[in-house]
């Protein structure tokens, strides 16, 4: 098995290569599933390779020191151990029982100070950033600022000096907690309470890293904020905390990302994000998740929107083994509206277990989610959503459209819808529908000279057109090209 | 000169009542520039031989070859049979969506010529190809056949006809669901594919009225999986008068 992470390792490296990658795989076709994860190949590991394993108070401080964190934190790092160890794992959803919480790893520290320039970083780290395009989007100027994640912390950081100057603020959150605590005494677990969840409870324990953003009244970013998440060592837990906050009238679009090296053993990811909209403000939040197939993915999202304004959740899922996530809107405020695209993919081996959550606490505020998943080689494509409309919500609406493709017989689909519904003044739509590839449609492009995985890429992308629309240009392209390279190898 | 023949092809379906014989040995020789006109019953097997040649994975050829200049057809792939230059204009187009006719025809034609395109003159050919044909502009951002009428798609096929520039097409009932109008600019536009490329056609049809357009060279009847008489274009007017009555098997002529 040693022998076989080798060579793909090797077919890795030489990804640029297509001589030398064919011919590896020629070889070992074995190594033909793993070589189409293309951003898996992994940096040398020294940090990673002393890291501790396992969780206890002792890790818990040890976090907190390093960081000479305020005393708040650390109690409530504590309370969130507490509430780990008590709850037990959530009887629905995925299968997380494979979980080895004792050997994880729960914090690593991969170099001692947060660089400003790409070249200030380790060769290394460096090079998997240029390689995953990172550096160059901002050269472009693609994005107004740049955070990027390596392992436990934020490595590299930078935002356009005009929006700083305009109060815009948009750095790591341990830093931030060290400049802005006032924000922090106020927000941190505000959205997600400590114990609101067992894998919330432990990202409160163990967080370290994720992005702080404030959005100044009145203020439009109106490029995307990118924030990079890398795991690089074996069973790695990646527990990034993210908030922000959006004054009244303001606008940005968040954009994150994630990839992972390829591993025999599994590693953990478990982010909590917290958004707070204020009135007429509105966040766009768009997720574009590649984990490696061997990272288990349970993320806490929540966003509470006061009156007037628009939270929107794009959460694409396309790696991990197992994804459990459902991004939630809690509408406070009147005519407050929340809106979460969500496409997944499951190829063999993977479970995504995704939805929605959609609160109205207020009168006319409205929500829509809209879903599609694809499902191939055996994998596992779950819709799980929640609707809840409070007996105060008077004139509220909210639709639900999710959509499932199956590209072969083997694969699965399933959707659990829930609602809640406690008053009577609201107008509610869902619609759900499962369709399969047809061979019609496979020969009809099969017979314009498309070869079968082409026609099928063709068919997925058009059944996921109405979300990569959504997307940024360069993303919805990326988007694109991660479903190619999904679909390559999946028919025959 | 290229030439796709058809020798005592043999095809059956497998259904839920089990294994359906539908061609029974079908003969067939069609040559660059030449037009034949197919005219049978319903459900006599004209689509099936159609979708046959074109590669369909649901049909099986149980006996006989299909051969493009010597080569063997049966061999390949429906990819590949387009790539070596065959096109089924289809009786029933399937919609794509979320895929952009600008989008399909781009790849369709990458796909077909093994390179891509230069973006300046397709962009124009399209352009071109699409008014020629009376197709709305507004038709490159629409996806694939979704939400098309009968005849707009048919004419859609027709686009897709003369732009690929196959060596030989099959044009399955391409004249049904059209109007008046539509017929003869779609009719021109398989001429021209005839004049420019020297394409050979066999062309699926119930009505004479489209052979007043383009004019076949051979009319074959086509009945019960087979066919029973080949002639020249007179055949089709003798059928258009008499109907099929007289190739009728009296078991069949019951049905
Ligand atoms: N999937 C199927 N299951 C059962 N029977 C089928 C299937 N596909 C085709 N057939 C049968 O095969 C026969 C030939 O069908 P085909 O579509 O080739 O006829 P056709 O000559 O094109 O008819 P039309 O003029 O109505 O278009 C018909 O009897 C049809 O019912
Ligand atoms: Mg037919």
């Amino acid at each position: 098995m040693t022998e076989q992470i080798a060579k793909a390792e090797e077919v890795l490296r030489n990804t640029n290569d297509p001589g030398v990658i064919q011919k590896v795989l020629d070889d070992n076709p074995e190594l033909k599933g793993l070589g189409t994860y293309e951003y898996g190949w992994s940096d040398s590991d020294t940090a990673g390779a002393t890291a501790k394993r396992g969780i206890d108070t002792s890790v818990v401080e040890d976090i907190s020191n390093k960081k000479s964190e305020p005393e708040w934190m650390l109690k409530l790092r504590k309370k969130g151990l507490k509430y780990f160890e008590r709850k037990p794992q959530p009887t629905w959803g995925a299968d997380l029982s494979e979980i080895d919480f004792d050997n994880i790893k729960y914090f690593v520290r991969s170099t001692e100070k947060q660089a400003q320039t790409w070249e200030d970083l380790p060769e290394d780290i460096r090079n998997t950033y240029e390689r995953l395009g990172i550096p160059e989007a901002e050269r472009e100027r693609l994005v107004s600022g740049v955070a990027a994640q390596y392992e436990s912390e934020v490595v590299y950081h930078q935002i356009r000096e005009d929006l700083e100057e305009q109060g815009v603020i948009f750095m790591d959150t341990d830093t931030a907690l060290k400049e802005h605590p006032e924000f922090f005494e106020e927000y941190f677990g505000s959205v997600i309470p400590v114990g609101d969840n067992k894998f919330a409870a432990l990202n409160t324990a163990v967080w370290s890293g994720g992005s702080f953003v404030y959005v100044p009244k009145g203020v439009h970013v109106e490029i995307p904020l990118q924030a990079y998440f890398r795991i690089n060592t074996e069973n790695m837990g990646q527990f990034e905390r993210t908030l922000i906050i959006a004054d009244e009238g303001s606008y940005v679009h968040y954009i994150e990302g994630c990839t992972a090296p390829i591993y025999n053993t599994d590693s953990l990811h478990s982010a909590v994000v917290e958004i707070i909209v204020r009135k007429n403000a509105r966040v766009r939040y768009t997720t574009i998740q590649n984990w490696s197939t061997n990272v288990y993915n349970l993320v806490t999202k929540r966003a509470i929107v006061d009156e007037g304004g628009t939270m929107e959740w794009i959460d694409g899922n396309i790696g991990s083994k197992v994804t459990m996530k459902y991004p939630a809107v809690y509408l406070t405020g009147e005519h407050a509206k929340g809106e979460t695209l969500s496409v997944a993919f499951a190829g063999a081996g993977q479970h995504q277990d995704t939805g929605s959550k959609m609160v109205h606490m207020a009168p006319n505020t409205s929500s829509s989610i809209v879903s599609k998943s694809v499902a191939r080689s055996g994998g596992r494509a779950s819709y799980r959503g929640l609707v809840q409309i409070n007996p105060e919500a008077k004139g509220s609406a909210n639709s639900v459209v999710c959509d499932a493709l199956l590209v072969d017989t083997i694969s699965k689909t399933d959707t659990y819808p829930y609602i809640d519904i406690r008053e009577d003044d609201v107008t509610l739509g869902h619609e759900a529908t499962v369709s399969k590839v047809s061979e019609d449609q496979l020969f009809y492009l099969m017979s314009r000279g498309l070869a079968e995985d082409e026609a099928m890429a063709m068919i997925v992308r058009g059944f996921i057109e109405p979300i990569a629309r959504e997307l940024p240009m360069e993303y919805a392209l990326e988007l694109n090209r991660l479903i190619e390279l999904q679909m390559e190898g999946s028919v025959g | 000169m290229s030439t796709l023949e058809i020798k005592d092809l043999h095809v059956s379906i497998e259904t839920d009542q089990g294994t359906k014989d539908i061609l029974k040995g079908v003969s067939l020789t069609i040559n660059s520039g030449e037009i034949h006109a197919i005219m049978g019953p319903n459900g006599s097997g004209k689509s099936t031989l159609a979708s046959t040649i074109a590669g369909h994975p649901r049909y099986d050829v149980t006996k006989g070859e299909i051969l493009l200049d010597g080569e063997d057809v049966l061999e390949m792939g429906a990819d590949e049979r387009a790539q070596a230059g065959l096109f089924l204009a289809m009786q029933y187009p399937v919609e794509v969506p979320g895929v952009t006719m600008t989008n399909f025809l781009r790849t369709a034609k990458t796909a077909i010529e093994g390179e891509a395109p230069k973006l300046r003159t397709w962009t124009k050919e399209v352009k071109d190809a699409m008014e020629k044909l009376r197709i709305d502009a507004d038709f490159a951002n629409r996806n694939v056949n979704e939400g098309f009428s009968g005849g707009e798609k048919k004419r859609v096929e027709i686009l897709q006809l003369e732009l690929f520039k196959p060596k030989f097409a099959i044009l399955d009932e391409t004249d049904s669901g059209l109007d008046i109008d539509a017929l003869r600019v779609v009719s021109e536009g398989v001429n021209r594919a005839h004049e420019d490329n020297g394409m050979g056609t066999l062309l699926i049809t119930h009505y004479t009225r489209i052979l007043n357009y383009i004019k076949p060279s051979f009319v074959h009847v086509f009945v019960d999986g087979k066919v029973a008489e080949q002639g020249g274009p007179e055949l089709a007017d003798e059928l258009e008068a008499n109907g099929y009555d007289r190739f009728l098997t009296p078991a069949a002529a019951a049905v």
